[in-house]
C-alpha cells in the first residue's frame, strides 16, 4: 500500500488537496478498497458538514438551472460504454478507426455549407493525414471512439468522435497531462463527427491527453470532469 | 407531487442521467438549501454562489451517468460537487483572505420557514463541531469552509504537514463517533 497516498484520505474528503494531489488520490482510489472503504466513512463527517449550512437560495436561481439544463440538453455528452484495451492488435484498431474517422470527417465537412469552418476544418484533416504519413503513432482513448495521433517530434492530433457540439456559453478543452500536471492544449467546438483537433502543445513521451468541457475562453486548470482521456503515449 | 418525489437520492440521480428534468428539478428541490448554504457560507458573496450551485448542477446534470452508487451515497455526490466548486472559485477569487471564523456568515440565518427536523439536525452538527478538540475543529472548518489546501494550512498555521493532516483524519473521525452518538441520520431533508 502506498502509504503517502493513503494518508490524503481526509484531506480529499474535506476537498484540501491541489488539484495535481487530488488526481493522484483518485487514481490511487480505484486500486484501494481500503480507502474507499475508509473515504465512505469520512464523507459522513463532511456530509454533516454541508448538513450543518442552510439558505434559502434566490427563487430565480431554481428556474435558471432547469432553463440551462433544458438549453445543454441536446448538448449532452453521448456516454460510451468502457472497454478494456489490453491488446497489441487494438492499437491497430485504433489506428483504422482514426483512419475511418478522418475519412468520415473529410466526406461530412465537403457536405458543410459554412466556408471558414470548412477550410479550417480540412486544414485540420490534412495536418491529420500529414501526421499519419509521417509515422505518428496511434494511441487509443479510454472512453471513446477515435485516437490520438503523435509524430516523432510530438505534435499531436486528438481524433475523437461523438461529442456533440459544446453549449453557446462552454467549449471543449484539450489537456496535455505530464506526471500530475494537465497543461492546456487548445480549444475546440465539438460536433460533427470526428474532426481532429491539432494540438497547441506537443505531446511528450509517457504523457496522456484528456479533455473537459469548460467555460468559454477556457481555463488554466481542469475544472469539469475528463470526458475522454487517453492511454500514457 | 411528481413521480420524482417518490424516488430515493439515488434512483432519482439514475433519472437524471437519463436527461429526465423533472428528476433534475426535485434534486435541486431536496439539496438546493444545502447547496447554497454550503455555498455561501465558503464564498460569502451571493452572487459567486449562485455561480457555485448553478455550475455543480448543470455537473451533475452532465455527469449523473458516472455515480457510481457502490462508491458514494447520492447526497454526499451531489455535495462534493457544490462545495468542490465553491472551493475552487474561493481559491481563484482569493477572497477568503479573512478569518473564516470572525467571518462565519450569518448565512443560514433560521430562516423563518427552515423545518423543524433541519434546524435540529444543524444543531445537532454543530454541537459535534463544538466539542472537538480545538486543533482538530480549526483545521476541519479551514479547510472545509475556508477553502483552504492541507499545505496552505500547514504554512498558515506553522505546523508540519503531517500534523494537519493527521488532525483532519482524527477530527473527522471523531465528529463521525459524536454524530453517530447524536443519532444524526444524514438522510435526505
Amino acid at each position: 500500500m502506498n502509504q503517502e497516498l493513503h494518508d490524503l484520505v481526509a484531506p480529499y474528503a474535506l476537498d484540501a488537496l491541489e488539484p495535481a494531489e487530488r488526481d493522484a488520490f483518485e487514481r490511487h482510489l480505484d486500486e484501494c478498497a481500503d480507502c474507499r472503504a475508509q473515504l465512505a466513512d469520512l464523507q459522513e463527517a463532511t456530509l454533516a458538514l454541508a448538513f450543518a449550512e442552510s439558505a434559502e437560495p434566490p427563487p430565480a436561481l431554481r428556474e435558471r438551472i432547469l432553463e440551462a439544463a433544458r438549453s445543454e440538453n441536446g448538448a449532452k455528452v453521448i456516454p460510451f460504454p468502457r472497454r478494456r484495451w489490453l491488446f497489441p492488435a487494438t492499437v491497430a484498431a485504433a489506428a483504422a478507426t482514426a483512419v475511418v474517422a478522418i475519412g468520415v470527417g473529410l466526406w461530412a465537412s465537403s457536405l458543410s455549407r459554412d466556408l471558414d469552418r470548412e477550410r479550417s476544418a480540412n486544414a485540420g484533416y490534412a495536418r491529420a493525414l500529414q501526421l499519419l504519413g509521417g509515422g505518428a503513432e496511434v494511441t487509443q482513448l479510454a472512453d471513446a471512439e477515435g485516437g490520438l495521433l503523435v509524430a516523432p517530434d510530438g505534435e499531436a492530433a486528438l481524433v475523437v468522435c461523438g461529442l456533440q457540439p459544446a453549449p453557446k456559453d462552454k467549449t471543449y478543452e484539450a489537456w496535455v497531462i505530464e506526471g500530475e500536471t494537465p497543461r492546456p492544449a487548445g480549444l475546440f467546438r465539438g460536433g460533427g463527427g470526428c474532426p481532429p483537433v491539432l494540438l497547441e502543445r506537443d505531446v511528450p513521451k509517457g504523457s496522456q491527453v484528456a479533455v473537459t468541457l469548460e467555460t468559454r475562453g477556457g481555463v488554466d486548470q481542469p475544472t469539469g470532469p475528463l470526458l475522454v482521456r487517453s492511454e500514457a503515449v | 407531487m411528481t413521480a420524482a418525489a417518490q424516488l430515493s437520492d439515488e434512483a432519482l440521480l439514475a433519472a437524471v442521467a437519463r436527461s429526465d428534468e423533472a428528476a433534475l428539478a426535485e434534486l435541486y428541490d431536496r439539496f438546493g438549501r444545502m447547496a447554497y448554504g454550503l455555498a455561501l457560507r465558503v464564498l460569502r458573496d451571493s452572487a459567486l454562489a449562485e455561480d457555485a450551485v448553478q455550475d455543480a448542477f448543470l455537473n451533475v446534470w452532465r455527469s449523473a451517468e458516472s455515480f457510481q452508487a457502490d462508491r458514494a451515497k447520492a447526497s454526499t455526490w451531489v455535495l462534493t460537487f457544490v462545495h468542490r466548486r465553491a472551493v475552487d472559485l474561493v481559491r481563484r477569487e482569493e477572497r477568503r483572505r479573512t478569518e473564516p471564523e470572525e467571518a462565519a456568515p450569518v448565512p443560514a440565518g433560521p430562516g423563518a420557514d427552515e423545518d423543524a427536523e433541519r434546524r435540529s439536525k444543524r444543531e445537532v452538527v454543530q454541537d459535534a463541531l463544538r466539542r472537538l478538540p480545538p486543533e482538530q475543529r480549526e483545521a476541519i472548518e479551514l479547510a472545509y469552509y475556508g477553502g483552504y489546501t492541507q499545505s496552505e494550512l500547514a504554512e498558515r498555521l506553522g505546523e508540519p504537514l503531517g500534523t494537519i493532516k493527521s488532525r483532519m483524519f482524527a477530527g473527522l473521525q471523531r465528529l463521525r463517533a459524536l454524530l453517530d452518538e447524536a443519532g444524526f441520520e444524514a438522510a435526505a431533508p
